[in-house]
């Protein structure tokens, strides 16, 4: 049996922890702590920690007053909320004005599960990943999310961290060394090569399994950090490999495979595939039903890689 | 031990205030703006002018700050969030000796460190990146936080146009003051009436705006604008109010001092034509 994690259960230990190391750093939350967890930073240190209520815009604002000022805070909301509730401030406020404020989100995608399409982000990673200077992580598991918010605590800049709702298959040991912006190998391969992020890495390992009962070397990296980008690790991926498939829970428009496409379209064209949500919104449903109906499977990263593999030269 | 000093001659003083006539500040402030508007070809003369006296009181009179170190961490912080009303701005730093005058002539232009819209990147002593309206009070909310986090004893002064108190941030952040008894924050509006399509009264109502404010919790003060001694006074009560923030509505005339710009919605954001600059420095002389 696979030990499962819930990446926002890492993310409130890990900021009492940094809480404790770092009289700067600061918490903000906007009436969902409990479900962001930050509430076990509020427990802890309640005078750095600030409520203010269902108002994402004035939350990002308040913490670029606060960067400005030398402290280090975390803002956190649902992925649907920032940035869609507040972008013009992420924009303006934090982006523009290169200000060091992490952003870090919970309950992205389908499977925020029941709640539906008005709270299922499916284009935030868009959103943010077009505003110079920003600095996206998406975590496969709760391993790499305690790295992951330390990394962005100690990285100076603005960055934005998507976590999703439900438990995690555990994929990485306590020998994994996150780096932003460095791609990690998960399995070699030499027949195709699936990048994926978040929900979608322990599907792709499925998939490279599968595929290797087929003879298929399927190579898996995991592309936790969209921006930057390992541009190195796509462009060795496409030589090496010859064709690509992309996994993502996020609209194939502007998120993970866009920003891989443009890389091998600029460098060494190869065979593509997006699995991704096909420019559709969600519905109600449980997590598992939602990933199958829209198709953020195993099964279709599997069919995906048989079709890139097919397409070669 | 920062106290106050008249003498702006030697350095290392940490309260940059001055007692030069205020009066003939505003005034040159005044030339500067239509000036550099005018050499750059567009830009807000309106909500510039109607500012003049209220930036000129807290760079002059109030602001512990000091020029030749724009980080200086106790610096007292003068956040923007009308960032469209640069120009006055640019004006007051420049006097101040943030940059030299010189760089006035560059508004505008390609690679200039005066942007069309406040930048805290490329201008020294601008402390927030603004232009986009409503954020500039959530950012002053921030650093007011900051400051009695660090038991510091610097002071948060954030100037907003009527208009943007359309923004519901502005209201968002209004709520959240209060909340925080952030007595070491005054908000001042510049409450000239005017927006860029028409009156705010007739765009969107603002009225009873004292009594939004209340409501939501602030002490509120209420000054003719333009009038030194009302500005300087009403800044020191909002020092000294405890427990909560003080907002100052500061009734203003849009264009002041350009009689042909006064009132008139057209010179929100428009620069002057040589004809109109020579009348306006005639005006202002």
């Amino acid at each position: 049996m696979v030990e499962e994690i819930a990446p926002r259960d890492v993310y409130g230990q890990t900021l009492v922890a940094l809480g404790k190391e770092n009289p700067d750093v600061v918490v903000l939350d906007a009436d969902l702590k409990p479900s962001t967890m930050t509430y076990h930073f509020e427990k802890e240190f309640p005078e750095r920690f600030f409520e203010v209520g269902i108002a994402e815009q004035n939350m990002i604002g308040i913490a670029c007053g606060l960067a400005a000022s030398g402290k280090i805070p975390f803002a956190s909301t649902f992925a649907v909320f920032a940035p869609g509730r507040c972008f013009d401030q992420i924009r303006v406020s934090v982006a523009q004005a290169k200000l060091n404020v992490k952003i870090v989100v919970t309950h992205a995608g389908l499977t925020v599960g029941e709640d539906g399409a008005s709270h299922q982000a499916l284009e935030d990673l868009s959103m943010v990943c077009s505003l110079p200077g920003f600095t996206v992580i998406v975590p496969a598991d709760g391993i790499e999310t305690a790295q992951v918010i330390r990394a962005v605590a100690a990285h100076v800049g603005p960055c934005y961290v998507r976590l999703c709702r439900p438990k995690l298959p555990v994929i990485y040991d306590n020998n994994y060394k996150f780096q932003i912006g460095k791609a990690d190998e998960l399995r070699p391969g030499v027949d195709a090569a699936v990048m994926a992020c978040g929900v979608m890495v322990a599907p792709a390992l499925e998939a490279a399994k599968q595929l290797a009962e087929e003879n298929i070397s399927c190579r898996v990296l995991n592309m936790s950090t969209l921006k930057p980008i390992d541009e190195a690790a796509v462009i060795k991926a496409a030589r090496e490999t010859g064709a690509i498939v992309t996994a993502e829970e996020h609209q194939e428009h502007g998120g993970l495979g866009s920003i891989v496409a443009r890389i091998t379209a600029e460098n060494y064209p190869v065979p593509m595939d997006l699995v991704a949500v096909k420019d559709v919104f969600g519905q109600s449903g449980k997590p598992v039903e939602l990933l199958e109906k829209y198709g953020l499977t195993s099964k279709e990263i599997v069919a995906a890689v048989r079709a890139v593999i097919k397409r070669k030269t | 031990m920062i106290t106050p000093s008249g003498n702006t001659s030697e350095e290392n003083i940490p309260l940059f205030s001055s007692n030069e006539d205020l009066a003939a500040v505003c005034k040159r402030l005044r030339r500067d703006i239509v000036t550099m508007i005018a050499k750059a070809g567009s830009g807000h003369p309106g909500g510039s002018l109607s500012a003049v006296e209220i930036i000129a009181t807290l760079y002059w009179r109030v602001l512990r700050h000091r020029p030749s170190d724009p980080l200086w961490p106790d610096r007292d912080r003068f956040i923007m969030s009308k960032g469209h009303a640069a120009p006055v701005l640019y004006a007051v730093l420049a006097e101040r000796g943030y940059f030299p005058r010189e760089e006035l002539d560059t508004l505008r232009r390609l690679g200039s460190h005066l942007q069309g819209h406040a930048d805290r990147n490329a201008t020294h002593g601008v402390e927030m990146s603004s232009g986009s309206l409503g954020q500039g009070l959530s950012f002053a909310v921030g650093c007011a936080l900051a400051a009695r986090l660090d038991k510091a004893s610097w002071r948060v002064y954030a100037l907003l146009s009527d208009g943007e108190c359309d923004e519901g941030q502005t209201w968002e952040a209004a709520m959240s003051a209060p909340k925080f008894r952030l007595d070491n924050l005054t908000a001042i509006v510049d409450n000239n009436g005017l927006q860029l399509s028409g009156f705010n009264k007739d765009i969107m109502p603002l009225y009873p705006l004292p009594q939004k404010w209340w409501a939501f919790g602030w002490e509120v003060l209420e000054i003719d604008g333009h009038d030194l001694d009302q500005v300087l006074a009403a800044i020191k009560t909002a020092q000294q109010i405890k427990g909560k923030p003080a907002v100052i509505i500061a009734h203003t005339v849009k264009g002041k001092g350009v009689s042909f710009m006064e009132n008139n919605v057209d010179f929100h954001g428009k620069a002057p034509n040589a004809e109109q600059l020579e009348k306006a420095l005639k005006e202002l002389a």
